[in-house]
């Protein structure tokens, strides 16, 4: 009874939702079109040659990668300088996936090196897996991508090192010793990384982009005055817009009215050669792949492997797909609106005050020396509290990113939540605080709240 | 005989929870498949890579999915 009741009210609130579907309103309608052209756009540019062959990589490194020989740098025994370091590296390796992450973390804590490698690795985890540094290079331009990858790195051990450093005196309450996965030894260690590397190899060279040729100044983003530069070539040109595209792949569509100038440019002579002889390397190495495939593995494995990046392409694309169109319904792709107008996301975390300046018609009084001067601050650290409880499914950080970057984000408050957002939400707050306690749980969100917080603005300092 | 499947509740651990199954069916044996979910309790058995499979509380296997006739193997 209670479910035809559940069921009855489920209906009546779909049908009030129908009813009032804001059909035909302009910012409604555009906010679907926005959506439906992101996926396609994702569709077409990332799919193929980028998400294929990472669920590859992933899958291979979940099945030929030793992970026990890993694991041993973080046990119980492991020399301490040398498990925060595997611990803030090993993410690659380890957490190829997200929901890995968490009993790691217990374990590493529980039965193994700790508290501190321990939430090095959980900090560092998320954000270095395979999938996450492609896919944020790729969507968001590789030196974002690489600034995600280094940051989380370098401040894991300091989270890690600070955790232990404010929690030496407390109690030990270890587990039992671990049980580690035996894997038979098969090959050596240069075989399983020229299997790697042979496949990352496939994904880089495949997506070599040919270098650009113009270099093109534009006013920007919504609000804001400031002149952008973009390098690349052009893509397509009419008389409302030319749109380039970057080396990295990321294309700027440019208003002819906010156009300054267009400039040609000396083209890298070694990299358009590269770019000429992609798909001659990308068949090289492809069947170097598949000779050393052939020899070293056994057909268990192969087949493991088949059915692990299935796996990942079965649990990521659906998610992936709906945070997508999420963004996009959202806030729209660069330049376009969503349902929320990209003034907000200017005003809270956009590169200068000038937006909530205006609007609050705070301009000219006392508060807007005081906001100028800390703005860098306040925006850095709404995005790493926003970053550190928001719940991001595994990789659709990056499709939010790229909507919030398009609606006037700044660089720096955009990798403040890169850092804190995968690393935390709140529902992973409840698991962790089961495992390591109340008052750790607080230290640990502080910590990461503030270390976003301080990278994002070195790195906003660095970038403009 | 007791059948422990160790997992947070990620693709891998049902597919884990399914050949187990499907190899205590084939080897027709009696069995209690249990599903450990809670992170606690999966580490009270010493393991930190899920999935895991226990037999009778003994840890038989971490970190991947065995075939059903892997787990057939380790039943009988």
């Amino acid at each position: 009874m209670r479910k035809e009741i559940k069921k009855a009210l489920l209906l009546v609130l779909v049908f009030l939702i129908c009813f009032w579907l804001p059909v035909g309103f302009r910012r409604f309608d555009g906010a679907v079109l926005e959506a439906l052209h992101l996926i396609r756009w994702y569709a077409r540019e990332h799919v193929l040659l980028c998400l294929i062959p990472a669920f590859f990589i992933a899958g291979a490194i979940g099945v030929f990668v030793r992970q026990d020989a890993v694991m041993r740098h973080l046990g119980a025994k492991a020399p301490k300088a040398i498990a925060y370091g595997v611990a803030a590296v090993s993410g690659t390796v380890l957490a190829v996936c997200s929901c890995t992450v968490l009993p790691l973390f217990a374990g590493i804590y529980r039965m193994g090196a700790g508290l501190g490698p321990a939430c090095a690795f959980l900090y560092s985890g998320p954000a270095i897996n395979v999938l996450a540094i492609v896919l944020t290079a790729r969507v968001l331009g590789l030196e974002l991508g690489i600034a995600r990858a280094v940051g989380a790195v370098l401040f894991s051990v300091v989270i890690g090192l600070g955790m232990h450093a404010i929690f030496k005196h407390e109690q030990d309450d270890r587990g039992p010793v671990a049980a580690l996965p035996v894997t038979p030894e098969g090959r050596h260690l240069w075989q399983d990384a020229a299997l790697l590397v042979a496949m990352v190899g496939v994904l880089i060279f495949a997506n070599w982009a040919r270098s650009g040729d113009v270099r093109a100044a534009f006013l920007c983003c919504p609000g804001g005055l400031n002149t952008f530069e973009v390098e690349g070539r052009i893509v397509s040109q009419s008389e409302e817009s030319i749109t380039v595209e970057t080396p990295t792949g990321r294309r700027q569509d440019i208003p002819s009215g906010q156009l300054q100038s267009v400039g040609a440019r000396e083209p890298g002579a070694v990299y358009n050669r590269v770019h000429q002889a992609r798909w001659g390397i990308v068949l090289g190495l492809l069947i170097l792949l598949g000779v050393m495939i052939a020899r070293w593995s056994s057909r268990d494995e192969r087949r493991e492997w088949v059915s692990t990046s299935w796996g990942f392409a079965g649990q990521i694309l659906p998610l992936l797909l709906l945070g997508v169109a999420a963004a996009g319904f959202l806030l729209g792709r660069p330049g376009h609106g969503g349902m929320i107008p990209a003034r907000y996301i200017e005003m809270l975390v956009g590169g200068s005050p000038d937006a909530l300046l205006a609007t609050s018609g705070l301009a000219g009084t006392l508060l807007e020396s005081f906001l100028r001067s800390t703005w860098m601050f306040w925006t850095n650290f709404a995005a790493s509290l926003l970053g550190a409880f928001m719940y991001f499914a595994t990789l659709t950080e990056v499709p939010a990113l790229q909507a919030l970057l398009g609606a006037g984000m700044g660089k720096g408050p955009a990798l403040a939540l890169l850092l804190a957002g995968p690393a935390l939400s709140l529902p992973n707050m409840l698991v962790i605080r089961s495992v390591i306690g109340t008052k750790k749980t607080v230290v640990f969100t502080v910590l990461v709240v503030t270390m976003a917080t301080l990278t994002g603005m070195v790195y906003g300092a660095l970038m403009g | 005989m007791k059948i422990q499947v160790l997992g947070t509740g990620c693709p891998k651990c049902s597919k884990l929870a399914e050949n187990a199954a499907t190899a205590a069916a084939e080897a027709g044996l009696d069995v209690e498949l249990v599903k450990v979910s809670e992170l606690n309790d999966i580490l009270a058995f010493g393991v930190m890579m899920t999935p895991a499979l226990a037999v009778d509380g003994e840890v038989k296997v971490v970190g991947k999915v065995p075939s059903v006739a892997d787990i057939k193997a380790m039943l009988v």
